[in-house]
């Protein structure tokens, strides 16, 4: 079919902060100097491309002569950066818009950048930032924890290359991610039992849910 | 006897245009080698097509296969261009042809789901109708842009059927976040040459030439859900639904811009990075959006909790 001609779009891989941050190994699966660039998750999967969604808590241009936006963008376990400069002009002119705290939806690929001391930073090259509701973002953290968990199940299968990679070139043991996963759930819930208890009678009232 | 009588009406209606044979005539020869010669039903057929063939001076390529030769399908599993094949179907909706050579254009359907068919004028075939369930044999499959048609022919059958046929549902259902909105979206201009519609690459149709273009309001989009990727097509009344703005509306923005491609821009803003569920059937590799719904209620974490808990 006329299909087969068109390559696959990268699939957008859903990981919280805390396991993004924690990678730093990069590989091309061929010898093409257009081959995708995939950075390798603790968990055992591939990412050329990442959805992510949380909040924009600061912004800053940190260009020196030409314009280069510096986003935080913060979930239930940990900060992504996203950088957007010219060659990213639509999200770059949304960064440039954007008033912290929002709510941000990022479509972008993984960045890997080594620092003089030989530390890996890890950062998002947004192709996309729009804002979207508190709903959208919390399906996105059911959506992560959901697929993390799926990714650490599956962690072990002698068929899972990534697994294998990722034991290899990781010293990190995966039930970190089953916590953060959890902890990322249990904020959602926070959230929820405060919205019901606003009718109940106020016992407990006056400690406000910090903003995750 | 009905069988033979069966085969002997198949076997004039193949011959109809080539000979002055009756299905008398043909079944008196069937019936002969059959319960005289001992010959079975099979070779029977095949013995009087052939004499038939000799006296006609034709080949059997040139006479519809009939019960025989082509094979019989279901209309989702046309997968391949130029395939005679025979198809058991309702006629689901008529269209009004959008060409003097066109005699009929519609979509037939049989339980597997629905497929675009064309019939000419230059078949000279009788006219399908709307509701009624026939048994086309020997239509030829085509491809466009990966979206699968038949076309009836001079060699097509055509036989009424007496049951009813149902249509089948070949629409999938996705659902994830909305990733990317490609390019070709938005305000767009299509060829307005009949039966072409298809967008204008700075006013220009790649059949066509330079042409007047029609504006039209579209969203080629790809929805993501983290194991797979969907690439959707929203038509113009689902975008306008999806994203408030009309058609005119639409022209109007991209009048007071100067440019068409504020349009696009805005509907990005407006939708991207949300989730979707949308429903409709699949033409090569798009889903051809029918039905849609924004998943904006807070979704329950408890299944996944309880799971990941377990393995903590």
């Amino acid at each position: 079919m006329s299909s087969n001609a068109v390559p696959m779009r990268e699939v957008a891989q859903r990981v919280f902060a805390t396991e993004f941050n924690d990678a730093s190994h990069t590989f091309k699966e061929s010898d093409d100097e257009r081959a995708p660039v995939y950075l390798l998750l603790p968990t055992g999967e591939r990412a050329n491309r990442v959805f992510l969604v949380g909040t924009l808590t600061e912004k800053e241009d940190v260009g020196d002569d030409n314009e280069y936006w510096r986003g935080r963008i913060v979930d239930p376990t940990g900060t992504f950066f996203v950088y957007a400069g010219q060659y990213q002009p639509e999200a770059a002119s949304t960064l440039r818009d954007l008033e912290p705290p929002a709510y941000v939806a990022v479509v972008g690929k993984p960045r890997t950048y080594e620092t003089d001391d030989g530390n890996v930073n890890v950062s998002v090259r947004p192709e996309s930032i729009t804002e979207v509701d508190a709903a959208t973002r919390d399906r996105w953290v059911v959506e992560t924890a959901e697929r993390t968990v799926d990714r650490i199940e599956a962690f072990d299968d002698e068929s899972n290359e990534y697994g294998v990679m990722a034991r290899e070139r990781y010293d990190l043991p995966v039930e970190r991610y089953t916590e953060a996963a959890v902890g990322a759930l249990e904020s959602l819930e926070g959230t929820d039992e405060l919205a019901t208890d606003g009718d109940a009678p106020a016992g407990d009232a006056g400690t406000p849910e910090p903003e995750p | 006897m009905s069988d033979l009588r069966t085969h002997a009406a198949e076997i004039a209606e193949q011959f109809s245009d080539h000979l002055d044979v009756t299905e008398d005539e043909i079944e008196e020869r069937l019936q002969t080698l059959v319960d005289e010669y001992r010959v079975p039903v099979d070779e029977a057929r095949r013995s009087v097509v052939n004499s038939y063939l000799d006296e006609a001076g034709i080949e059997r390529d040139d006479i519809s296969r009939g019960g025989g030769g082509s094979q019989q399908v279901k209309v989702a599993d046309v997968d391949e261009d130029e395939q005679w094949v025979d198809v058991r179907v309702k006629v689901v909706d008529l269209w009004e042809p959008g060409h003097e050579s066109i005699a009929q254009v519609g979509l037939l359907g049989d339980e597997s789901g629905t497929i675009k068919f064309v019939a000419f004028e230059t078949s000279e075939l009788p006219e399908l109708e709307e509701g009624a369930c026939y048994a086309l044999s020997n239509v030829v499959t085509d491809e466009y842009e990966g979206r699968f048609s038949v076309k009836l022919n001079r060699t097509t059958t055509i036989t009424e059927i007496d049951e009813d046929i149902e249509v089948g549902d070949d629409a999938s259902e996705v659902e994830g976040a909305l990733v990317d909105i490609q390019s070709g979206s938005g305000l767009i201009k299509r060829c307005p040459e009949p039966d072409c519609t298809r967008v204008l690459q700075n006013g220009r149709c790649s059949e066509h030439g330079n042409v007047e273009g029609e504006f039209d309001l579209r969203i080629k989009g790809v929805i993501d859900d983290g194991r797979q990727v969907h690439e959707v097509i929203f038509d113009r009344e689902t975008t306008e639904t999806l994203t408030g703005i009309a058609l005119e509306e639409a022209k109007d923005m991209a009048m007071d811009a100067l440019d068409t491609t504020i349009v696009a821009e805005e509907i990005r803003a407006d939708v991207l990075g949300s989730y979707y569920r949308v429903r409709g059937p699949t033409f090569g590799r798009y889903l051809l959006v029918d039905e849609f719904e924004r998943l904006d209620e807070s979704p329950d974490p408890e299944a996944v909790l309880i799971k990941a808990r377990s393995m903590a």
